[in-house]
């Protein structure tokens, strides 16, 4: 009797053995999958550990940048939504190579929290530390200032979470103060300059004498270097560089030296309210109708930004810029986001949504192919990826400094716009080649991966 | 010289703005004995009324386009001004001087303002501490601040000059200086503007029966009432002219500087700072003062005086207030007595 329950036992064990085995090989394309992310689940900082991963979306929501930061988070929210596989997807379909389905990111729903950064590091320091410590964000991302951009990368750094910046132009925040832990999608000054050289000789010729005015911060002081740079490379000669302080409002006490220096073109190292301001203040002291040296005046702003235009009204047309992007782009990739986002909130996007935007899949791409929300497997799926089809052509988010390297745009303020969103005319595409240079001229270094558990 | 004649007009350019936003500022703490640091969103009210006078005078009509459409597959807009539909080219000329026609606006909207504030706000902390009334006004501007912010945008929203005014005018060769000195008309325009109101303010002070019962009410209140003269009241409309003034000069000030929420904050601590240096309570001490400091600011400026004296032009008005303030604790202009209890 004992032993004949014994065989039964023996049998009812093979039995569930079996069964065990049979479910394991149903569910072998994920099942080992899951067991591996599980491994890596206490091993680094906000392991998602329910249904949800949830990302830290840290704009300008008040303060001077409060309308970027706006179009920031409305990029934000819709790269969410078709991530979890809603509306029509964006850019998702072309995206390529991506091992997105429109299902979430590793079978998890993707759940957001947002900070407000006031365009202040202190500020948004604390409000990207409150979604890393109170909302278990495994990511942060977003900003519209390279100050805030730097402060919040060392944040994340420290505390073991990747950064995937927003809108930061500065050549420091992928340079001097780069971090293992931060990338950067959006251009930067270097490239703004190296784009803009070419163009500048073949409009304005190679005798010019340019005067600088310069917002009075890293972003401004990079601009200023990158456009110097650029310039006297051409034979352009420098007649003063004045740095200016940030939110001066009017600028006519630095506008009217222009007049006497002799320079015959003024470039404006200014972003956001100050570009707005001093160069409204700079066409209307008739610099635009000015002729120096028997040239037409010209005054040249590198970083364009299709929302912040639209304050300074019709003083941008004609002048010539540089940006990381452009709603009128006709690639695939942009049809397809512009088509998503104007279907969405009745508007195109701005470059800075656009950044957001690609921000958002590219992390999220580089977790499935990780199998991990680990910072450790993110930045290895992330340096050296070449990837199309985000509206900028061919990328590379280069492994030395983790700078996004794809062509860059000059642009122009539309001579004849048709609606109030047709800003800018594309004058040209430069070359990837054309804007790329050796990661060491901006020193700095990436140090380690930091992926503690916190 | 050139550059000396050039900051010379930026000097009394700025100066005109600070001393028009100091005047006020001064009318409000001469005659009720508040300090007012809603001042400056006043001054930004009086620009958003020159913004919402420009989107109704361009109120127009959409007609969607039969065939085209946008990037995102809607019709395109066709926007027509009805002003234009209506009125033809006066229609475009209304449109063109929108920004010196928003002072029909903006002195009923502020002077409402004003006195809805007074009646409504100010006059429960006529007898409380300054900081009482620094801290209530200061939050109101916050709230006023954040109200245009929620329906302007944070964005600034440029405002053009009337086409005839937009250019520059070529003073050098008036002057028989150089070609180089140029000057933008509607600075100038702002200037003689300012000028104006600062003297037909002192002329109502000085020359109406109103204006002498309101500053014999600022020298000895409790007399003038005991003569049964409600110089309550007085001092209310007193408030609402203040109000105008700020209103006036945010909304002239709007071809300079494409406003946005934060247009009046900006202004605020450096009109302070002129009141205190001419004297608080002095309508003339804050006047000088005014263009005094913008002739200092627009000087420190100059790549001459930075080349010795580095980031001067960020201190020198605070510099400057310090060394009067230490001379003549009073300021310029300042009487005996005023907030020295």
């Amino acid at each position: 009797m004992t032993k004949k329950t014994s065989n039964i036992a023996t049998r009812r064990t093979i039995l569930k053995a079996g069964a065990g085995l049979g479910a394991f090989a149903l569910t072998s394309g994920v099942a080992p999958m899951s067991f591996i992310r599980g491994a890596h689940a206490a091993d680094y900082c906000n392991a998602p550990k329910g249904k949800t991963v949830t990302l830290g979306f840290n704009v300008p929501q008040t303060g001077a940048y409060a309308d970027e930061g706006a179009d920031e988070l409305r990029a934000f929210k819709l790269a969410v939504k078709h991530l979890n596989g809603e509306g029509d997807g964006g850019m998702l379909s072309t995206f390529k190579p991506s091992v997105l389905k429109g299902n979430g990111v590793l079978g998890k729903k993707v759940a957001y929290v947002t900070g407000d950064t006031q365009t202040k590091s202190p500020a948004a320091r604390a409000s990207a530390k409150r979604m890393i410590e109170k909302d278990n964000a495994v990511m942060i991302s977003g900003g519209s200032s390279s100050g805030v951009a730097i402060a919040v990368q060392g944040l994340c750094q420290e505390a073991g979470v990747i950064f995937m910046a927003g809108l930061t132009h500065s050549n420091d925040t992928t340079g001097k103060d780069k971090r293992r832990n931060g990338f950067r999608h959006f251009f930067n000054a270097y490239m703004s300059g190296a784009a803009l050289g070419p163009v500048l000789e073949k409009e304005y010729g190679k005798e010019r004498r340019a005067y600088h005015l310069t917002a009075d911060y890293t972003w401004g002081w990079t601009q200023e270097e990158s456009m110097k740079r650029t310039t006297e490379a051409l034979g352009w000669k420098t007649a003063k560089a004045v740095k200016t302080p940030v939110g001066a409002g009017d600028f006519s006490q630095y506008i009217t030296p222009v007049l006497n220096s002799g320079a015959d073109v003024l470039i404006l190292n200014h972003y956001g309210k100050d570009m707005i301001n001093s160069l409204t203040q700079a066409v209307q002291f008739g610099l635009r109708d000015k002729q120096v040296n028997g040239k037409n005046f010209e005054i040249i702003v590198p970083l364009f930004s299709r929302l912040m235009a639209q304050g300074a009204g019709d003083n941008i047309k004609g002048i010539l810029g540089s940006t990381n992007w452009n709603w009128s782009l006709k690639d695939a990739g942009s049809a397809a986001f512009v088509k998503s986002f104007g279907a969405e909130y009745g508007a195109p996007p701005s470059m800075a949504a656009h950044t957001c935007y690609c921000q958002t899949l590219l992390y999220a791409n580089a977790a499935e192919m990780a199998g991990t929300f680990s910072p450790e497997g993110i930045v290895k799926s992330l340096e050296g990826f070449k990837f199309d089809g985000l509206g900028n052509g061919p990328t590379e988010y280069r492994a030395d400094d983790h700078q996004c390297f794809k062509d860059v745009l000059v642009v122009r303020g539309n001579q004849k716009p048709t609606t109030k969103y047709d800003l800018l005319e594309v004058v040209q595409v430069t070359p990837r080649a054309q804007v790329e240079y050796d990661a060491k001229i901006f020193g700095g270094d990436l140090g380690p991966v930091n992926a503690k558990a916190c | 010289m050139d550059a000396i004649f050039l900051q010379i007009l930026n000097g009394l350019d700025k100066g005109g703005a600070y001393a028009l936003i100091a005047l006020g500022l001064t009318l409000a703490f001469g005659t009720l004995g508040i300090v007012n640091f809603a001042h400056g969103a006043l001054f930004m009210l009086g620009a958003f009324c020159a913004v919402t006078f420009n989107k109704l005078i361009r109120l127009d009509e959409v007609v969607l386009h039969p065939t085209q459409k946008t990037a995102w597959g809607t019709p395109v807009e066709i926007r027509t001004p009805y002003i234009e539909t209506w009125l033809g080219d006066f229609g475009t000329f209304l449109i063109d001087y929108s920004v010196p026609m928003s002072i029909l606006l903006v002195i009923p909207f502020m002077l409402l303002v004003g006195v809805i504030m007074e009646r409504g706000l100010i006059k429960h902390f006529y007898h409380r501490p300054h900081a009482d009334q620094i801290l209530v006004t200061f939050g109101l501007a916050i709230v006023l601040q954040e109200i245009v912010k929620h329906y302007f945008g944070a964005n600034p929203i440029p405002q053009s000059a009337p086409d005839i005014v937009s250019g520059s005018a070529n003073i050098g060769l008036w002057l028989g200086l150089g070609e180089s000195v140029v000057y933008p008309w509607w600075r100038l325009v702002y200037f003689a503007f300012s000028a104006l109101v600062i003297f037909g303010v002192f002329a109502f002070l000085q020359f109406t029966t109103f204006g002498m019962v309101v500053r014999a009410g600022m020298r000895d209140r409790e007399t003038v009432a005991m003569l049964g003269i409600n110089i309550e009241r007085r001092f209310t409309i007193v408030f609402g002219l203040a109000a105008v003034v700020a209103g006036l000069a945010g909304a002239m000030y709007t071809p300079i500087l494409p406003p946005d929420f934060h247009i009046g904050m900006d202004f605020l601590v450096l009109s302070f700072v002129v009141v205190v240096v001419g004297g608080m309570g002095s309508l003339g001490g804050a006047v000088t003062a005014g263009v005094l400091l913008g002739l200092l600011q627009s000087f420190a400026s100059m790549n001459e005086v930075k080349s010795i004296f580095p980031g001067i032009d960020q201190i020198i008005i605070y510099l400057v207030a310090v060394v009067i303030l230490l001379v003549l604790p009073r300021g310029l202009m300042g009487r005996e007595g005023v907030m020295e209890d």
